[in-house]
């Protein structure tokens, strides 16, 4: 190395020190951006006309009734929660399981082609999802379960289960491979058979890692859009079976904002929507800190 | 049955990873009750040898074994041998302390709760954990911080741990696979003196880099080259008339 360029060398790691700073306080930056301009948007109306009380306990929802306009979201709250709900039922023993597979039981060569298939399941995209819900779901519901209308809350569960399996197995996966081989070793050479290994050892050794996988599937369902758009049927009401239509948060905003007049009553009413589903998500992601944080003080 | 004078018996013990052939058909026998140390250089086939003894080599799947392994008589490849039941008699200690991350309390009674399909009586379990942790001498040190975290404690208390939460299982045989290489001087002495403290009660076989170390704590010794078991005999005839001219060359520090 030549004296001139040893001489830049302090210069260089300041540099990098500082773009690698920036790239971390840009995320921060970025998500403060987006709840400043969501909110903004909402803000006019969330501070004059809008009404918490219907909005919160109301399941009529008419925002272009001519006469009376009504804004009350309990049942896409409803929609949403009972879908991601079932949708979680559905995938986190499937994804928690595959996990479990792909990392302890599964011969090599299998593992490879699996984690393949998964990373592409993965990259399907959402609308491709609700248009198997929308075709080959719907039918086979009705056939199925002789259900009078195949596009409801089980079918979009079962879609959303699919999308959010994908995450759950790999990032539980990646858990899982990050427990030290030498806690097997213990445990096989004590005399674990292999499930007492994985449930006594291994699952508790990863669970941090194997929440944050569950969070991060609770994450996709609560925020997936177009796919349960197109396959919950969309209807808005309360559902009182698994086979019956709802409508999402996610879907009103997708479905509506394009027709809601820009600032309008309305339009600031999807936006406050957009706000609640901001807050459910951290406040999910706030509890998963609290879960894993008070985990590790034990 | 002259044979129960030993706990190990091996005969022609040969044995492939793949294509490799890491043993080659080792005939070795090891005294009930005593220490007896394998030597060797890196790669010499020891850790493999004793990792036969509790079948945990058969956790790379590629493993072929031909020959016998008999324990306390019993042949281990037999059909009708419980892997559960051979690893509850066979205890193992690794290089590096592995207490699993659970309390230390949760790590003496762990052998006990997988072994027992009934739900344990508590004060059985805190009687088991006293005499475990009193038996490698950790008691007066642990006795208060049986809820901490085992994987919190220093290098040595966690190796001592491994050992103890084999001992309520009443194991007849520990395998030591160079059980003080992560350890500084005085914890391995600590060790030392544990592993002569708990001989005569259980047959303790020690995979050592350290000929001193073999030296110091077994009451035989085995030299191994290549896979093969060149010379066993005891301690003090294998470090002072070694028969064969490789064990001299190795204990004179020509290789290895």
């Amino acid at each position: 190395m030549t004296p001139g360029r040893r001489h830049l060398e302090p210069l260089k790691e300041w540099l990098i020190e500082r773009f690698i700073w920036l790239c971390g306080v840009s995320a921060i930056f970025f998500v403060f951006a987006i709840f400043i301009f969501v909110f903004r948007e909402g803000a006019d109306y969330f501070f004059s006309g809008f009404k918490a009380g219907e909005f919160f306990t109301s399941i009529e929802w008419y925002p272009t009734s001519r006469t009376h306009v009504r804004y009350g979201a309990l049942a896409l709250i409803t929609g949403t929660f009972s879908v991601s709900f079932l949708a979680m039922f559905l995938a986190v023993p499937f994804g928690l399981g595959a996990a479990v597979f792909i990392s302890e039981f599964c011969p090599p060569r299998l593992k490879e082609g699996l984690k393949i298939v998964i990373e592409l399941l993965a990259a399907i995209p959402s609308v491709v999802w609700g248009f198997i819900g929308l075709t080959i779901m719907n039918s086979l519901i009705v056939r199925l379960f002789n259900a009078p209308i195949g596009l409801n809350m089980f079918n979009g569960a079962i879609i959303l289960a699919l999308m959010s399996v994908p995450i759950i197995v790999s990032i539980g996966e990646d858990a899982l491979k990050a427990v030290p081989d030498s806690y097997r070793e213990a445990a096989v050479a004590l005399g674990c058979t292999r499930w007492q290994m994985i449930f006594r050892v291994l699952l508790p050794a990863a669970r941090n890692g194997l929440l944050a996988a569950v969070m991060l599937g609770i994450g996709r369902a609560v925020g997936e859009t177009m796919a349960v758009l197109m396959a919950t049927g969309h209807s808005i009401r309360i559902p009182h079976g698994v086979l019956e239509p709802v409508r999402t948060l996610t879907a009103t905003i997708a479905a509506e904002l394009g027709e809601a007049p820009v600032h309008s009553d309305h339009y600031q009413v999807l936006f406050i929507i957009g706000i609640l589903l901001f807050t459910i998500t951290f406040v999910i992601n706030i509890t998963a800190d609290f879960i894993v944080r008070g985990i590790g003080r034990k | 049955m002259s044979d129960l004078a030993y706990s190990i018996v091996t005969r022609d013990l040969s044995l492939w990873y793949g294509e490799f052939q890491a043993l080659r058909s080792v005939s070795f026998k090891a005294r009930n009750g005593l220490i007896t140390a394998l030597i060797g250089p890196s790669g010499c086939g020891k850790t493999t040898l004793l990792r036969c003894f509790n079948r945990v080599n058969e956790r790379y799947g590629n493993v072929t074994t031909t020959g016998e392994i008999r324990l306390l008589g019993k042949n281990i490849y037999d059909e009708d041998v419980s892997l559960i039941e051979l690893r509850k008699s066979v205890g193992m200690v690794f290089q590096r302390p592995n207490p699993l991350p659970l309390t230390v309390y949760e790590n003496i009674v762990f052998g006990l709760h997988i072994h027992s399909p009934a739900r344990l009586n508590a004060s059985a379990l805190d009687e088991a954990v006293e005499q475990a942790l009193t038996d490698v001498g950790l008691w007066m040190d642990l006795k208060d911080k049986q809820k901490s975290k085992a994987t919190s404690l220093s290098l040595d208390q966690q190796q001592k741990l491994c050992i103890a939460r084999l001992l309520p299982l009443k194991p007849e045989i520990i395998l030591m696979d160079e059980p003080c290489s992560a350890l500084d001087v005085e914890a391995t002495r600590q060790v030392e003196e544990l592993m002569l403290e708990l001989a005569g009660r259980y047959t303790i076989i020690i995979v050592t880099h350290n000929m001193a170390q073999a030296k110091r704590v077994s009451h035989e010794c085995a030299f191994m080259l290549m896979g093969e078991l060149i010379e066993h005999s005891r301690t003090e005839d294998l470090f002072i008339r070694p028969l064969d001219k490789r064990t001299a060359e190795y204990i004179e520090g020509r290789f290895g």
